[in-house]
């Protein structure tokens, strides 16, 4: 699959959406806070909003050229949408709504059929049932049935799991995953959760007030984030201004509140940087002033806050300036950590990652 | 009941009927056009669609008096080319039934096609659904209790009509006369047994139309 789209500019309420963007993934998840101007971007791929400027080809189809004024109405385009608010049609039975747009099991598509489909996603019980009578995971899975069983060459998903719960969400991953990896459809995927652009995503678009701020590989881009904006929106734990007071064979000696840390130089020499430091990243030891290691950081730092979340603990620390750790339960029992309490926090230089301001 | 009463109400029904369907493909289309589309000239057009409504029925009679007669410009038209004629018969009624319960049916209509959620309508496109078939099989059934509803007032809004019909039809006994027409010149001549017999088939097709739609209505609101 490759989807390409140039030139596109679309006034919005408050700002222009305006891309270029080329993706040959099998998934790929346009990340960004609401009201970035994903969902519109997903309406111009699917034809169901013009703009301005565009230029929207898929494979080898053009489907938008407002140059050539070509413009492909929606329901030729063969690409599946499924909304944020699913949009089934509440009238008609679930077998009414699968059956709606379906070509699968024709010559067109061989690949898969009503019963794959059906079967694929776990929804054979359900098909008797008025649309109105399902919950929200079963309404999930028959909005992604419909649009699998159009036979779509290119499977656009707003946020699809936003509305559900975490154990919930938990559950729905896994389908979402299948339907990628049996069908060979690709998506993409509109979503501000960064669990499921991990779990889903081949590559990543960062997308703020309609503008794109940083694609890349999904690892890449959330270790890695271009600047301050993408950093913060990818959920890099700590953020925090720095200067840089040395550089010598490619490290730098940063000061950050009134810490000084050793990290890796950035690409572009500055003065003035942020410091991004993800929790995951952040040691915790007990009497580390005896011990020797590698690490070149070690920070005597004070604990302000334990907070679970799942298996992990977040421990929030006071090291001259706040700074987050990731630790498992067990780490967080072993060390037997109470708030108000002094730990060494030890960071290995390339883990700091410096983003000129 | 007198054969002549009969008379009376049965061409109120027919006509009033007539008049409903003949409005109903127009009435839906620019219900539609209102409810999902821009133009140029909408906010005009909606406001003279309406004005039948808030108008003296007597004026609305005059101004198609005036359209429709053998001096106006339809009217003189119809005549010299085709030699036919609209006031004074009963197509006069028809065309004021028509006139005057557009507005009605356009309203609710209206308002049955904006509640109908647009997202259906448009993952229904990406389906491979052509916007006929959208129409067909989403926007009208999902608008439909409300389109009926508004459909049975605008024909109740017909049987009840006498302003504009006495403008452009008079009340000629056998031809042109309606209920409300009936009631009005049998109370000025005394004839009030006449009256009161026709009065109460009217309360009584006019409860059962309003009663039709407000269950309806009501109906269309428990259903999510």
């Amino acid at each position: 699959m490759s989807l390409l789209l140039k030139h596109i500019s679309l006034p919005l309420a408050h700002f222009t959406l305006e891309v270029d963007l080329e993706t040959h993934n099998r998934v790929t998840a346009i990340f960004g806070p609401s009201g970035a101007g994903k969902t519109s971007l997903l309406d111009l791929i699917a034809g169901l909003r013009q703009a301005q400027t565009a230029f929207i080809q898929l494979d080898d189809r053009v489907l938008t050229d407002t140059a050539n004024r070509r413009f492909v109405p929606p329901h030729q385009r063969d690409i599946g949408y499924v909304p944020q608010d699913l949009a089934l049609f509440p009238h008609l039975s679930v077998r009414q709504n699968l059956l709606y747009g379906c070509k699968a099991g024709t010559a067109t598509n061989p690949l898969f059929t009503f019963d794959r489909v059906v079967e694929v996603l776990e929804i054979q019980a359900l098909i008797a049932r008025a649309v109105t009578a399902l919950s929200g995971g079963e309404k999930q899975r028959v909005a992604l049935a419909r649009a699998l069983l159009a036979s779509p060459r290119l499977l656009l998903l707003d946020e699809p799991l936003a509305s559900l719960d975490a154990p919930l969400k938990a559950k729905i991953i896994p389908y979402l995953a299948r339907i990628r990896d049996e069908f060979h459809i690709p998506m993409l995927y509109v979503t501000h959760d960064r669990l499921e652009a991990l779990a889903l995503a081949d590559n990543i678009v960062v997308m703020v007030n309609g503008k794109v701020l940083q694609t890349g590989p999904v690892l890449d881009v959330f270790n890695r984030p271009a600047d301050a904006g993408v950093a913060k929106l990818v959920g890099m734990e700590t953020i925090h201004p720095g200067q840089i007071t040395e550089v010598k064979e490619g490290l730098v000696t940063v000061k950050i509140g009134h810490a000084t840390l050793t990290a890796l130089a950035p690409a572009v020499a500055a003065h003035e940087v942020f410091a991004c430091i993800r929790g995951e990243d952040v040691i915790l030891q007990q009497d580390a002033a005896h011990a020797t290691s590698s690490v070149r950081n070690r920070l005597l730092a004070r604990i302000v806050a334990l907070r679970a979340e799942g298996a992990l603990v977040r421990v929030e620390l006071d090291a001259g300036f706040p700074l987050h750790a990731y630790i498992t339960r067990p780490a967080c029992a072993e060390l037997a950590l109470r708030e108000g309490e002094n730990i060494t926090a030890l960071i290995k230089a390339p883990a700091i990652h410096l983003v000129p301001r | 009941m007198t054969a002549e009463e009969w008379q009376i109400v049965w061409f109120t029904a027919w006509v009033s009927a007539l008049s409903t369907l003949a409005i109903l493909p127009f009435g839906l289309a620019l219900a539609w056009l209102l409810a999902r589309r821009d133009w140029p000239g909408k906010s005009i057009v909606e406001t003279l669609v309406a004005l039948p409504m808030v108008m003296p029925p007597v004026a609305t009679g005059l101004i198609l008096l005036n359209i429709f007669g053998r001096r106006g410009a339809v009217g003189g038209f119809l005549h010299n080319t085709l030699n036919f004629d609209v006031i004074f018969t009963w197509r006069a009624v028809l065309l004021a039934l028509g006139v005057m319960s557009f507005p009605l049916l356009v309203l609710f209509a209206r308002v049955a096609f904006e509640e109908v959620n647009p997202r259906l309508e448009q993952v229904a496109r990406t389906l491979g659904a052509s916007r006929w078939r959208v129409f067909l099989t989403i926007t009208l059934p999902l608008a439909a209790r409300g389109i009926i509803a508004g459909t049975i007032l605008a024909f109740a809004r017909a049987l009840g009509e006498f302003g504009a019909t006495i403008m452009v039809a008079g009340n000629i006994p056998g031809k042109t006369s309606t209920l409300s027409l009936a009631i009005f010149q049998d109370v000025q001549i005394g004839d009030d047994s006449h009256a009161f017999r026709l009065l109460g088939v009217s309360v009584l097709l006019a409860f059962i139309a309003v009663w039709c739609s407000q269950f309806l209505l009501r109906r269309k609101k428990r259903t999510p």
